[in-house]
């Protein structure tokens, strides 16, 4: 049916937020601490509404926090986030009500483990939305035909393989007809074998129009999905630019550094040859 | 002589069997059964026990760790609450009032209900109230503690799986979290009405009439009568393994079934 793979026209005051079906995102000048440990000194960065942009960078360089202030999981202490229309980092936002239109898919996953595959699906659409249950359901199933999953829809996440599980959060976060999607290393914590299945329907959402911030180690994926690659290393952006230039001419020595390790691991297991 | 590992093994639990065999034997022998058996389990003297066990001294068994347990979880939440609390004297009283209970004997706190302060004060709680507060106060202690580790053991993910759904704070708490949190204190929570069980036994001490007895002392009683013997607790004694192990059965289902939530 086409009904599933064409998204769903968006219920309630999404418009009225600033948030349009594919909205825009604007960081400028983003800092964020720990205590004294500064993590993000300064981070501006952009994503055009339907853009798809990959933030690559070595561990501990803040991509996870700087993809967690954008929907202020995290509270950032100064800079500016606008997405759409509508300004996150206002005193006076309404945080749950941008959040509504955010969808965020984490590394573990974080299914409800008490809740069903269709339920997980459906409990902040009936919780928040307020939609009614039958057409949540209908919503819900949607986006699980979407993923592949239509038959899992009454099992349970421990049920599922991670590869599985990845993909009912991805539901779960469609279910809401988010305007921008953030992805924190949503293979990361997959079994080789699964990895591809995440990134196909990742693919997919790309090449329909959703506007999508994706923290990531797949090189190939970044070059042929991104729009643009940010790299990112000491809480600061290094290098930005196109997916396929950037990944294959960086110009900033620690992108090249970079670039190298993750492309070709075995020189580090092997530095003889 | 070298032995080899196994073979010290073999002897070894070789001569474990033969003295358990040969203790049996001689228990065998040397018992006066037909003695034993009068004095400890007499069909003739457990029948007299019934019905007033069952529907004085196991009714009361009951209402005792109802009343305990009420209190116990009404207080257990409180305390738990006020143990995370971002408000420190919050944190200080709860954690005094759950060391300081947790550090005493239940029989001291039954003393202090049932005489203690009525010898203070001149003033006696109803019954059923002395027995409410002291097993209750207890209780809300172990509560405390096993629901402040079932709300920490949820992951953080969840909340925040849950808040980036656009849920609020409660929202988050009461859909995702706290459900969650029930089901990791189900096990600690039954094991707790267990121990209440054992414990309601302590209002042995208190003064009462016969229309107050729990099983204890309705066995206590009844071991006074002309060639009773052991039999009346040997009784009483079934009565609460009814209970408790039924419940101990339950707990351990339900910590199969935690157990492989947090798998996931
Ligand atoms: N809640 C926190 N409290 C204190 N320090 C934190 C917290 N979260 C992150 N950090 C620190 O901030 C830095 C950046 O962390 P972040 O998770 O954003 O890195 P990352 O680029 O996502 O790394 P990885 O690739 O390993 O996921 C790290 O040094 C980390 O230890
Ligand atoms: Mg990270």
């Amino acid at each position: 049916m086409s009904t599933a793979s064409s998204p769903t026209p968006r219920s309630g005051p999404g418009g009225a937020d600033g948030l349009a079906d594919a909205a825009s995102v604007v960081v400028e000048g983003l800092h964020k601490s720990y205590g004294s440990l500064e993590v993000l000194k300064g981070i501006s960065l952009s994503v055009g509404a339907g853009q798809v942009v990959c933030l690559i960078g070595p561990s501990g360089s803040g991509k996870s926090t700087l993809l967690r202030c954008v929907n202020l999981l995290e509270t950032p202490q100064q800079g500016r986030i606008t997405i759409g229309d509508f300004e996150v980092t206002d005193p006076e936002a309404d945080v749950d009500r941008m959040r509504r239109h955010v969808g965020m898919v984490f590394q573990q996953f974080n299914l409800f483990p008490h809740l069903s595959v269709l339920e997980n699906c459906t409990v902040a659409q009936l919780k928040v939305l307020k939609r009614d249950k039958a057409e949540a359901q209908r919503i819900a199933r949607g986006n699980l035909e979407r993923v592949g999953l239509a038959e899992k829809a009454d099992s349970y996440p421990d049920q599922l393989s991670g590869g599985q599980q990845q993909r009912v959060a991805i539901a779960r976060a469609l279910s809401m007809d988010p305007a921008l999607m953030l992805f924190d290393e949503p293979t990361s914590a997959l079994d080789p074998e699964t990895v591809g299945d995440v990134l196909a329907i990742m693919r997919n959402l790309a090449a329909e129009g959703m506007t999508m911030l994706v923290v990531t180690h797949e090189m190939e994926f970044a070059r042929d999905v991104a729009d643009k690659v940010v790299f990112m290393d000491g809480g600061v952006v290094v290098e930005e630019g196109p997916a396929a230039e950037l990944i294959r001419h960086p110009r900033e020595p620690r992108t090249q550094a970079f670039l190298s390790r993750v492309l070709n691991p075995t020189q580090v297991q092997a530095p003889e040859r | 002589m070298a032995m080899t590992m196994h073979q010290r093994a073999r002897l070894s639990r070789g001569i474990q069997y033969a003295v358990l065999i040969l203790v049996a034997l001689a228990l065998i022998a040397l018992a006066d059964w037909p003695l034993l058996i009068d004095k400890v389990f007499n069909p003739e003297i457990a029948a007299q026990q019934f019905p007033g066990i069952l529907v004085v001294a196991l009714k009361n068994t009951l209402i005792y760790t109802l009343l305990g347990f009420v209190v116990g979880l009404t207080g257990g939440v409180v305390l738990a609450l006020m143990k995370l609390s971002s408000v420190a004297p919050y944190r200080w009283l709860a954690t005094l009032y759950i060391e300081f209970f947790r550090g005493v004997p239940a029989l001291l706190v039954f003393l202090a209900f049932g005489y203690g302060i009525p010898l203070a004060f001149g003033f006696r709680f109803n019954h059923y109230v002395t027995v409410m507060i002291a097993l209750g106060l207890v209780a809300a202690a172990y509560i405390a503690e096993s629901l402040r580790a079932g709300l920490q053991a949820v992951p953080k993910g969840q909340y925040e799986a849950a808040r980036s759904l656009g849920m609020s704070h409660a929202r988050a708490m009461v859909t995702i979290v706290i459900p969650q949190a029930l089901r990791i204190v189900l096990p600690p929570l039954t094991n707790e009405v267990i121990l209440l069980t054992k414990d309601s036994s302590l209002v042995y001490l208190l003064g009462m009439g016969v229309g107050q007895y729990e099983l204890t002392k309705y066995g206590r009683e009844a071991i006074s009568g002309a060639g009773a013997g052991l039999t009346p607790l040997v009784v009483a004694g079934v009565c609460y393994l009814i209970i408790t192990v039924p419940l101990g059965i339950l707990t351990r289902r339900f910590e199969s079934k935690t157990d492989r939530m947090k798998k996931s």
